[in-house]
Parts: C-alpha cells; sequence; structure tokens
C-alpha cells in the first residue's frame, strides 16, 4: 500500500505573466483518496489537468505510475471526470457510455456489462435510455462519473465530482468511492467543501496556487488545534492565528 | 475499433438533431429553388475568333466590343474553344454562308457572343448574311438557362457552406462542453478524432450531396451533361474540405455566434471568386483570391461535368486541388490538437 503511483515534482504553471501553481511537490500512494482542497481559483482544475496530461507545466515535472506525463500510453489506466460534465446531451445515457466505453477498446458483451455495473453504482440504471438533455443537474453529473469508471482505471482523477449533488447523493457516491477504494483504485477528488475533506486519506491544501499544507485529515486539525478541518484551513491561510 | 465508434456517435447525433438534419438537407434545395425563379446580360467583352476571313469582308466589319483573334484553320479555333480562350467563333467558307460557333456554356455569354456577331456583320450586305448565319453550339444547347450556367456552382456551394457550418459548430461544441478535454484524456490519438469526423461527416455529407443533386437535376432540371459519379465525386470532396476547414476555424471560435462571423469572412468572398460571376469583369488584382479557395475548383469542375459533358481527363487536375486542400485542412487540425493534448 506504500507505492507512489503519483509524483509531482515543483510544478509551476504560468498563463502570461499570471501564476496559476507555484512550486507544488506531492506524492501520492496506490490506494489513496487523495483530497485537493481549496477555494475556487486556487488552482485545483489547473492541477487536475497536469495530472491527466491535458496541459504541461511551465516548469517541474509530473509522474503518473513512473512515467513523465503526458503519456497516450497511460491514458487506459486514468479515469478523468473533469468539471464540467462532458456528455453528448443530444444521446441517452447508454449512448453516451457505449461511445466511451469504446475509446478504451471495451466491446460486446463485456462492454455491456461494465454499462450496468456503473450504472447501478451510479444509481442511474433506470435512466440508461433517457436523452441526457433531460436530465437534471445531478444526474449528469452521476453519469459524468460513471463515465469516468467504465474502463476501471487504477487511477481516478476528478474535479468538484459532488457539486451541485444534493447530501443524500453525495452520500451515496462516497460509499462509491470508497467501494472502489476496497477494489485497490485510487482517487484524486478536489473539492471546495470542508466535510469532503475529513473523507480524505490524506489531503493537500490549496490557495492562490500554492500548496499550504498537506496531510492526513486527522494531522491537520492536530497541528493546528483545531476542531474541524475547516478551521484548520483558516489557520494556513493565515486568517486564523 | 474507437474511429468506428466515434462514427457512430457522429451520426446518432445528427439523428437526434433534427432541425440540424433538415437544415443541411432541406435548405440547400430551398435555396436553390429560390435561384432558380429568381434567374431565368452584363457589360462583358466576348472573346471571338475569325477563322478565314476574307478581308473583304474583314474591312467592312465593325470589331468594336470584342477582343479578336484570327485563325487560319477552323482546328485552331476549336481548340481555344475547348481551352475556353473563345467564346465563339465565326467561320467564313467560300460560297457559303457564315457560320457562328458558341462556346455555349454561359448563356449570358451566348447572347452577347450573337449580338455582338450580328452588330459586326450589318455592314455589308444588309439582311443577307445576317439570316444566313448558322449557329451552333459547342458545349450545351440554345435551351441553356442562365440557372443552367449558375446551378453548378450553387450546388458546390451549399454543399460547402452547411458541411463548414455543422462541422465547425460540433466541433466547437465539443470543446466547449469539455467533451473534446474527456476524448484527450482516453486513449484516443488526435489522428483518430480528425479520422472520425471525416467519416461520420463525410457518410452524412455523401447523402446530402446525392439529395442536392438529384433534386437540382430531375426536380429543377439543371442542365445536365456528365456523368452523375463525378458530380457525386466533386461534391463530396468538396465537402471534406468544408468540413476539415470548418473544424479548423473552430478553434478560433469561443462560441457558435463567432463560427457564424465566419460566414462573411470565409464563405461569402468564395462564392464571389467561384465562378458565379464572370471573373474576367473582376479586377484583375483581385483574381488570384479565386485560386487560394476550394469552391474555386469545385464549382469549376462540376460545370466541366455538368454543362460541358466533360470526363475525368477535364476535371482530375481540379480532383486533385481539392483533395490537397483537404489533405493540408487535416494535417494542420492534427497539429492543431496538439493545443489540448502535447502527445
Amino acid at each position: 500500500m506504500e507505492e507512489v503511483i503519483v509524483s509531482i515534482r515543483g510544478a509551476e504553471k504560468t498563463y502570461g505573466k499570471q501564476i496559476v501553481l507555484k512550486d507544488i511537490s506531492l506524492d501520492i500512494k496506490r490506494g489513496e483518496i487523495f483530497g485537493l482542497l481549496g477555494p475556487s481559483g486556487a488552482g485545483k482544475t489547473t492541477l487536475v489537468k497536469l495530472l491527466v496530461g491535458l496541459d504541461t507545466p511551465t516548469s517541474g515535472e509530473t509522474y503518473l505510475f513512473g512515467q513523465r506525463m503526458p503519456c497516450l500510453k497511460l491514458a487506459g489506466r486514468i479515469g478523468y471526470m473533469a468539471q464540467s460534465d462532458a456528455l453528448y446531451t443530444e444521446l441517452s445515457s447508454r449512448e453516451n457510455l457505449e461511445f466511451f466505453a469504446s475509446l478504451y477498446g471495451l466491446k460486446g458483451g463485456q462492454r455491456r456489462r461494465r454499462i450496468e455495473e456503473v450504472a447501478e453504482l451510479v444509481g442511474l440504471s433506470s435512466s440508461m435510455d433517457k436523452i441526457v438533455a433531460q436530465f437534471s443537474g445531478g444526474m449528469k453529473r452521476r453519469l459524468s462519473l460513471a463515465a469516468a469508471l467504465l474502463h476501471e482505471p487504477e487511477l481516478l482523477i476528478l474535479d468538484e465530482p459532488t457539486v451541485g449533488i444534493d447530501p443524500v447523493l453525495r452520500q451515496q457516491i462516497w460509499s462509491a468511492f470508497y467501494q472502489l477504494q476496497q477494489q485497490g483504485t485510487s482517487l484524486i477528488v478536489t473539492t471546495h467543501v470542508m466535510d469532503e475533506a475529513e473523507k480524505c486519506s490524506r489531503l493537500a491544501l490549496l490557495r492562490d496556487g500554492s500548496m499550504i499544507a498537506a496531510g492526513t485529515p486527522e494531522e491537520l486539525k492536530r497541528e493546528t488545534a483545531s476542531n474541524t478541518m475547516e478551521e484548520a484551513f483558516l489557520y494556513y491561510g493565515g486568517a486564523r492565528p | 475499433m474507437r474511429i468506428a465508434a466515434l462514427v457512430l456517435r457522429i451520426l446518432r447525433q445528427f439523428i437526434r438533431d433534427k432541425r440540424t438534419m433538415a437544415l443541411m438537407l432541406a435548405a440547400p434545395l430551398l435555396i436553390l429553388t429560390l435561384v432558380d425563379l429568381v434567374f431565368n446580360g452584363e457589360n462583358y467583352v466576348p472573346n471571338i475568333g475569325l477563322v478565314s476571313i476574307p478581308t473583304t469582308i474583314e474591312d467592312k466589319m465593325l470589331k468594336e466590343g470584342a477582343h479578336i483573334q484570327k485563325y487560319g484553320s477552323e482546328k485552331d479555333a476549336v481548340n481555344d474553344l475547348e481551352q475556353q480562350n473563345l467564346d465563339g467563333y465565326l467561320l467564313f467558307q467560300p460560297g457559303r454562308s457564315g457560320k457562328l460557333v458558341l462556346e455555349g456554356s454561359d448563356p449570358a455569354i451566348n447572347g452577347v457572343v450573337m449580338k455582338w456577331s450580328q452588330d459586326a456583320l450589318k455592314p455589308l450586305q444588309p439582311s443577307n448574311i445576317k439570316q444566313k448565319l448558322k449557329i451552333a453550339y459547342f458545349h450545351g444547347k440554345e435551351e441553356l438557362r442562365q440557372f443552367d450556367y449558375f446551378g453548378p456552382v450553387l450546388l458546390g456551394f451549399f454543399a460547402f457552406f452547411f458541411v463548414f457550418l455543422v462541422a465547425g459548430i460540433s466541433f466547437l461544441r465539443e470543446r466547449t462542453t469539455g467533451t473534446l478535454g474527456r476524448l484527450m484524456a482516453s486513449p484516443l490519438r488526435r489522428w483518430e478524432i480528425v479520422a472520425g469526423y471525416v467519416i461520420g461527416f463525410g457518410i452524412f455529407t455523401m447523402l446530402q450531396a446525392v439529395i442536392i443533386a438529384l433534386y437540382a437535376i430531375y426536380v429543377l432540371d439543371m442542365a445536365m451533361y456528365g456523368a452523375f459519379g463525378y458530380v457525386l465525386l466533386i461534391t463530396l470532396l468538396l465537402s471534406l474540405s468544408a468540413l476539415t476547414l470548418g473544424i479548423l476555424l473552430s478553434a478560433f471560435a469561443q462560441n457558435e455566434f463567432q463560427m457564424m462571423q465566419f460566414i462573411p469572412i470565409v464563405i461569402v468572398p468564395q462564392l464571389f471568386f467561384s465562378g458565379l460571376f464572370n471573373l474576367e469583369t473582376i479586377s484583375e488584382w483581385l483574381r488570384w483570391i479565386g485560386l487560394a479557395t476550394p469552391l474555386y475548383y469545385g464549382a469549376e469542375a462540376l460545370r466541366d461535368v455538368m454543362v460541358r459533358g466533360n470526363g475525368w481527363d477535364e476535371i482530375y487536375g481540379d480532383i486533385l486541388i481539392l483533395a490537397g486542400f483537404s489533405a493540408l485542412f487535416i494535417s494542420l487540425n492534427i497539429i492543431a490538437l496538439k493545443k489540448y493534448r502535447k502527445a
């Protein structure tokens, strides 16, 4: 369980004069649910894009499974869910999943089986033949998550997976995450919701492009003598003594 | 097969989006019909050949208003007619009445040449030669209407226009909704994305080409002297260049509205330089623009087949250039996608 699968080494990202990420270094181990916590604009999405290979750092490196990103060969081992739902709204949920599954080389019975499984996991089994345009925000979010799970990736990178989802469903989604973790999947989850941060195995706090702290939720709270993650975050942000 | 999945998805999206499908299939028919109803002359200076003209006639002729070229034998004149260097020639044979041979593919030019010939010959033996002047058509027929000459250009134009717009917007959507990011995070290769789009839209475009061509030829009764297969091939290649150009330019648009802004910049100028208007009446320093647009070659090839009844030998040059445009745009697309994934 101690194998490092994600390693970020001094990653910096600038767009013109704007510095989006400042000297981020961190390791993520196999089987962890690693949280990236920070307010919007902190650089979470940019960091996620570097990890997925959709962007390259201005300086520094990112390694996944010991290989330097971006690397097309690794794409099949990663599941990615973007902040936007990224679905084809003219198509039904089944057609969407069929398409994404085919991109990862799933076919025939295996593809059908995986579609059933992920639909079950996100609670959309009864809406598989509905057109996505008719879906609620929460349903789209769950379908988007299902699409990222289809090819049973070793590493799931999820950008705000529970935004706009009600507490009951959020609970369900987190239990799905734990289930995946049990099966040996590693997860990287960004969030700006403090109570979600408590559920992660370890997390990094981001603010204005810098990583201000990293550790298990207990460690972070203990170090700052806080009762909640929110207090800990305020402490690291300098807003609380 | 990843490309097949992409193709299937594109076709399914088309079938769901009935309005867009209707736009691509029905709008060209509607507009062609309107143009047909509206159109049915110009300050054009015709190129006219005089073949074995006796000096007695030549001295008396009114030669203003035309570019005149003299020929010793009819063979040379026919050759120039084929090359479209001549719009028509007057043939004089001893002891026989004069004969006017028209290039024939553009009814407007036919009219200009006929009128010029009659006026030019008026001073000699009034009524006599004018009445005896026999008129022959090299291409086309007497009943060729103005629309028949425009038709092939419009056919190509609509195929180009709608494919450009719809392909550009669907690729733009792929980018703005984030699905392109998802594709880029998958093992799909950049060239596979472009190939999927080309094939998916290609199938649909084929259908569009068949419907437009059949409608124009059989319902609107557009002139058609060549092979139907060539018309389809040219339309398909033209649409392919529109598709790949649309995808390429969509990278420079932030939303659908900005995509529409390419119409006056990229689409409309092509129409002006594609032969809808006689290029020889356009300022010389602007004419080169036509040579840089796919529609110019598509329209020329379509006209060659439909109006002049020409075959492969006449059109393969245009076809190669059209294919070259597509190959260029496809390569640029594959390179442009690097912006979204470096590997």
